[in-house]
């Protein structure tokens, strides 16, 4: 994984990698760690919890994460969490394109694992 | 029929309605193809189409057509590549016509251009049809219907390759059924093959976006490069005759192919991984196989499939008006502070003042506008654009949107600038379920 500075906090991005599609109102979000050694760390981190809440306004309906364990990845699959959707939302991204960006942004916890070391 | 190595060899030439030109005419040219897919056809697309052929009944098809097709029939015609393409939107009959006549305009004579029908079926649902995947009803909607149209599988695409077409062109042929319909007529693939159907249904879906499997959609510097993106190859699958697949890129293209990019189109727009729904198959993706075998190289294998689905899926494409976008733009000391302010005025005379009950959104880009509902925002730029965004079907309220934001240039803040304004067609799409029996695909061939 990335080498940071001792004051910077470790972000999802810098252990993985993320992509994101639409379906209606339903955004799906596919995360996969550079390095299967992180892949506990992505699980921990990225729970269907912490989405709801750490998005309550956006991400109003269920969360469900599929994981992928022989590929290291999860799928986040989001209901009510665009807005309306492609043709209701009046988001300048009415795709949800970048909610990729939006999982990737948030923090790790990384007190007591591996991304420290 | 197989080529290079024994394989059959997929290329993709569009992975969406607007995606480039000429990376396709250098894959045709160089690809050593069986077949070329072009898939152009979105939800919205088709919504978009039907307006258009609804103001035109010449219209209605991807308004590239004439484009691609100019330039990818000489070059798939000497390369003896098959095109499969969805670029007949919402009239593939006029779609194949032109085709036909571009075709012979090119001096390509003998070349049968297959046009496939039946999956427009507007009027044979009733307002109380039920939304498949959320509550409520057509009739709900409230808006003028502009098309209906029922996903087709490659049981509809077949027999215009049994017929020997060297073009197919279909309406709201399914995205995947375009790549899985040459391999089952190539590889004799029975539809009792679930494995095989499910391991093409794989290779569709992970080529039908094109470039989104090559490098493209993928680049993040500092984390993710990718060598050359500007002049990034379409994707090609070399697929074996148990559906497992090599997906690469010419060479001497730019973009990469490798297992982080495969993974990210994997799963792109997949709810369940074990249960990916299409007219063919209900694919297992849970239990894929990758290997990178360097140089641009990734072998995919182990797809699984289960029975089809009972229903076909039938996108329903309403006329919703108009979104009618505009912006100033506020930059230096205090610009959000500025830009706030002039959200404030533009919220107040169109509410207020003009009480616009329309659904209305002001954005301020620099500050928060993508993650605004997310909750993040930043306290100030220096750099600030007031977006306002207004969904109408009243096209007297979306100009007047647009004249009170551009009035703020004498009315609003200091220093604003860069107004621009601009009053687009709208489409609400709903998807809903049609027993098989009520949709009729037919294949009716042009010969040059």
């Amino acid at each position: 994984m990335t080498v940071h500075g001792h004051n910077e906090r470790l972000l999802v991005r810098d252990i993985a990698h993320a992509r994101a599609g639409d379906k209606g109102n339903t955004s799906n979000v596919n995360i996969w760690v550079y390095d299967p050694e992180d892949f506990e760390l992505l699980k921990r981190t990225v729970t269907p919890e912490r989405i709801k809440r750490e998005f309550p306004k956006l991400i109003r309906g269920k969360v469900k994460r599929y994981v992928i364990e022989h590929l290291h990845g999860l799928n986040l699959v989001m209901s009510e969490a665009l807005e309306g959707g492609v043709n209701a939302s009046l988001n300048l991204d009415s795709h949800g394109k970048s909610w990729s960006y939006l999982i990737l942004g948030l923090t790790l916890d990384a007190s007591d694992n591996r991304a420290e070391r | 029929m197989a080529k290079g190595n024994g394989t059959f060899r997929i290329g993709t030439g569009a992975g969406f309605s607007a995606d480039r030109l000429d990376p396709a005419v250098d894959l045709a040219k160089r690809g050593d193809l069986n077949v070329m897919v072009l898939e152009c056809l979105g939800e919205r697309t088709v919504a978009f189409a039907h307006r258009d052929r609804m103001a035109d009944p010449r219209r209605g098809y991807n308004t590239l057509l004439e484009r691609r097709m100019r330039a990818l029939l000489p070059a798939c015609c000497q390369a003896g590549a098959v095109i499969v393409t969805n670029m007949g939107a919402a009239n593939p009959r006029a779609a194949a016509e032109r085709t036909r006549d571009i075709a012979r305009a090119l001096g390509l004579s003998g070349l049968k251009v297959a046009c496939i029908e039946g999956d427009d079926v507007s009027g044979r649902l009733g307002g109380n049809q039920p939304f498949m995947d959320e509550p409520g009803t057509l009739a709900d909607i409230g808006l003028p219907v502009v098309g209906m149209n029922a996903y087709l599988g490659a049981d509809a695409i077949i027999p215009a390759l049994e017929a020997g077409a060297n073009v197919v062109i279909g309406g709201r042929l399914a995205d995947p059924s375009m790549f899985l319909a040459p391999l089952m007529h190539h590889y004799g693939w029975q539809i009792s093959n679930l494995a095989a159907l499910g391991a093409g249904t794989l290779v569709g879906h992970l080529m039908e976006c094109g470039m989104q499997i090559t490098g493209g959609y993928y680049a993040d510097p500092g984390a993710k490069e990718v060598p050359d993106l500007a002049q990034c190859g379409y994707p090609i699958a070399e697929v074996a005759t148990d559906g497992s697949a090599v997906i690469t890129k010419l060479p001497g293209t730019g973009g990469c192919v490798n297992e982080a990019t495969v993974k990210e189109q994997l799963l792109y727009e997949v709810h369940d991984p074990a249960a990916y729904l299409t007219p063919d198959v209900t694919a297992d993706f849970s239990r894929v196989k990758l290997k990178d075998l360097g140089h641009d190289r990734v072998r995919v294998s182990d797809a699984g499939g289960r029975a089809r689905p009972e229903k076909l899926k039938v996108t329903v494409g309403f006329d919703a008006g108009v979104l009618a976008e505009a912006g100033v733009s506020y930059a230096g000391p205090a610009a959000g502070a500025r830009g706030r302010l002039a959200a404030d005025i533009v919220g107040a005379r169109l509410k207020e003042t003009h009480k616009i009950k329309s659904p209305l959104r002001v954005d301020l880009i620099g500050v928060g506008s993508l993650f605004a509902t997310a909750g993040k925002t930043r306290g100030d730029s220096e750099d600030v654009r007031l977006h306002v965004a207004l969904r109408t079907t009243s096209r007297d309220e979306a100009e007047l949107m647009l004249w009170e934001v551009e009035s703020l240039l004498c009315c609003g803040p200091a220093g604003g600038g860069g107004y621009r304004g601009v009053i687009a067609p709208a489409v609400e799409t709903k998807s809903v379920l049609i027993d098989r029996d009520l949709v009729k695909p037919t294949v009716e061939i042009f010969v040059t």
